[in-house]
């Protein structure tokens, strides 16, 4: 009960999780979307992948570029173990197969760790992205383990399941990953709340006085990157068994840029930070790239945008509101925000109108696409399409600016109010949220 | 004869072709409060530096407890039971002041890197922690970030971290330096109350704080040892008085 009343956000994450779903769910012919399920099970899986790359940039302040290496190779692992347990040579429940992926990355993460954990700062994202390269390239040397371009193929549906189910349908699928992405998010927040955690917060915060207390902060981050692989290892495991087939892609810096974005953009600040930011990453991957060519390009712009005007991320957009909130005045928040959001909209509009225009007249047209936007045809040479998204942009720029104005006068005047409010009302000290 | 808590013999450091500490003998008995003074850039910093293994030596030894500190880390040094503060406070400052203290404490209490037991249910280890807050006088800064301390507090916190693992012999650097009359007056209660029954060694420029804590005062200048005795002793002494003392006094 006491369980209960403590945990009951996690468990409601649960039920929501298992009930969306079913919001696509076809009634006429019985069966879910596939879309909707792969999609979820993909931003499951790149959770736990982000959640564990803060393990070192957030929990250790360790740049990484090539954390994918290890997501990578405990998806190799995974996918030979499914083929052994295939062949009869070993036997292994279906559902154990994510944690064979994670000691795989428990195992490289030890053997790259060793390596790259000697250096600091600069010198360790060098040699991190060295890594990646290099485990890119053994990815199309190395045929036995990585099965060249062609990667590794498996076929999920085994006899060896626990709870005999076969995972022939995706909502199975969906499921276990549901199941895995719990029980690695619930073990990667209870690591930092122990003696390792912590002095991976303290070898982040000030890596000399870490040795006046006892530490060898190189021991530290050796196992932190341990224990990071392994949970990245468990994301790699959860891919092979969702898509049947694991390629060098896998190892690829562009799947290592994956999970820096997802944390800088969800804040690695807060835990649940890169959660929020694998939610926009892969919806931004998967569901805007099917509507346009230039989704890569908005991730950009948004990146850039939040690491210049909201470095915390959005959890720590989020955490910013706290004093306000605890103050109970967000309801005066409210005109401003709505005062702000048409120019906003604005800008947005005449960005995305602008860059649509442009890869309509570059890649669309080269594709033989048309730009329509409700039925009506654009036609991509003439200037009026053109001005007036210059237009809007510019002009909702301006007006922005203007109300960005009388917004942070506002903002600044409630924070003052409710920290005075606080410091005279209750002596509790606020949580470091940082 | 009982070993020193901390002994020098011969220790000389070279920064290029620098001789910064030359040829420093010192043997500092268990239990006894010493105070390193010197006019600045007498190597008095250097000097912790390489008692506590933040800078290798370049040639003497030196021994803690006994135990020859060549070839060691310092975090292995500080496992000896070596504890330092930093004259440049060096505290966590991200993490909450309680976090602060803990870090301070894990090693000695056997919590090594263990990433399977919660610290927030250690009873143990965390009432220890809250009892050294109390002692610092900083119990209801528990919950803050460290960073956003005054320099004062960030100051008493720095002594905390050095003390939190129960060090037998603690280094500390110039422990009052840029605090207030008040605050000196508190500072030195702490000190005063934390090295009970401890080795205390520490550098300091404030003659008050030297002259009211220390057993023993060495006075260190241009890398070399120029006295060391009682402070009545030292207060007398003609060389100290015109290398350091005449000059702060005219």
């Amino acid at each position: 009960m006491n369980m209960l009343r403590r945990h009951w956000p996690w468990l409601l994450v649960l039920v929501i999780l298992l009930a969306f779903p079913f919001l696509f769910y076809d009634w006429t012919k019985g069966r879910h979307s596939g879309f909707v399920l792969t999609l979820m099970s993909e931003i499951g899986v790149m959770a736990i992948f982000a959640l564990s790359y803060n393990m070192l940039m957030g929990q250790a302040g360790l740049l990484s570029f090539g954390h994918a290496v290890l997501f990578g190779l405990g998806a190799y692992c995974a996918a030979h173990v499914v083929n052994m347990v295939k062949a009869g040579t070993i036997w292994l429940p279906t559902e154990l197969i994510p944690l064979a992926g994670g000691l795989g990355g428990l195992f490289f993460g030890y053997v790259f760790g060793w390596l790259v954990t000697k250096q600091r700062a600069t010198a360790f994202a060098m040699i991190t992205m060295g890594l990646g390269e290099l485990v890119s390239a053994a990815a199309l040397m190395f045929m036995a383990f990585f099965g060249g371009e062609g990667g590794i193929t498996i076929d999920r549906v085994m006899d060896t399941s626990l709870v005999g189910v076969r995972y022939t349908s995706p909502w199975q699928v969906y499921c276990l990953v549901l199941a895995w992405a719990f029980i690695a998010a619930a073990l990667m927040r209870l690591q930092t709340q122990t003696a390792l955690g912590k002095m991976a917060n303290a070898t982040r915060d000030n890596f000399e006085r870490a040795q006046f207390v006892g530490y060898d902060p190189r021991m530290v981050r050796l196992m932190q990157f341990t224990l990071s692989g392994f949970f990245a290892g468990i994301g790699g495991g959860l891919y092979v068994l969702i898509y049947e087939i694991v390629t060098f892609d896998t190892v690829s810096a562009a799947k290592s840029a994956n999970a820096l974005l997802a944390v800088y953009i969800g804040g690695a600040g807060g835990f649940f930070g890169p959660i929020l930011g694998t939610i926009v990453v892969v919806l931004l991957q998967s569901g805007v790239s099917l509507l346009s060519n230039a989704w890569l390009l908005y991730v950009g712009v948004l990146f850039i945008v939040m690491v210049m005007y909201a470095p915390g991320g959005l959890i720590g957009l989020i955490f910013m509101h706290l004093p306000i909130w605890r103050a109970g005045r967000m309801r005066e928040l409210l005109l401003p925000y709505a005062r702000a959001f048409p120019p906003a909209l604005l800008v947005l509009l005449g960005f995305v109108f602008m860059v649509e225009l442009a890869s309509f007249t570059t890649i669309g047209a080269a594709q033989g696409k048309r730009f329509t936007i409700g039925g009506q045809l654009i036609d991509t040479t003439a200037p009026m399409p053109w001005v007036i998204a210059i237009a809007a942009l510019v002009l909702g720029a301006l007006w922005l600016r203007h109300e960005a104005r009388g917004f942070r006068q506002r903002w600044d005047e409630l924070m003052e109010g409710s920290k005075r409010a606080q410091a005279t009302a209750a002596p509790k000290p606020q949580e470091a949220v940082a | 004869m009982s070993v020193s808590a901390v002994e020098l013999v011969d220790v000389r450091k070279n920064f290029g072709r620098t001789e910064i500490i030359r040829g420093v003998n010192l043997s500092i008995p268990r239990g006894e409060r010493h105070a390193i003074i010197g006019p600045n850039g007498a190597g008095k910093t250097t000097l912790f530096n390489l008692i506590s293994g933040r800078f290798p030596i370049t040639a003497g030894s030196i021994t803690v407890n006994g135990q020859s500190t060549a070839d060691l880390a310092p975090q292995e040094i500080n496992r000896l039971g070596l504890s330092r503060s930093f004259q440049i406070t060096s505290i966590f400052p991200r993490m909450t002041v309680f976090e602060n203290i803990r870090c301070g404490l894990l090693w000695s209490q056997g919590y090594r890197y263990s990433f399977w037991r919660l610290l927030g249910t250690q009873k143990e280890l965390n009432r220890a922690t809250d009892q050294l807050l109390e002692r610092l006088k900083l119990a209801d800064r528990r919950d803050l970030q460290a960073g956003l301390l005054s320099y004062a507090e960030q100051r008493a916190l720095e002594i905390g971290i050095t003390i939190a693992g129960g060090a037998e012999i603690i280094l500390l650097d110039e422990p009052t330096a840029g605090m207030s009359h008040s605050e000196t007056e508190s500072a030195v209660a702490l000190i005063r109350s934390v090295s009970e029954g401890k080795t205390l060694i520490m550098v300091e420029h404030d003659m008050s704080v030297v002259f009211g804590i220390a057993d023993r005062i060495t006075v260190l200048v241009y890398g070399e040892v120029i006295a060391s005795d009682a402070p009545a002793a030292i207060r007398g002494n003609a060389a100290v008085q015109e290398a350091y003392l005449g000059t702060v006094a005219a």
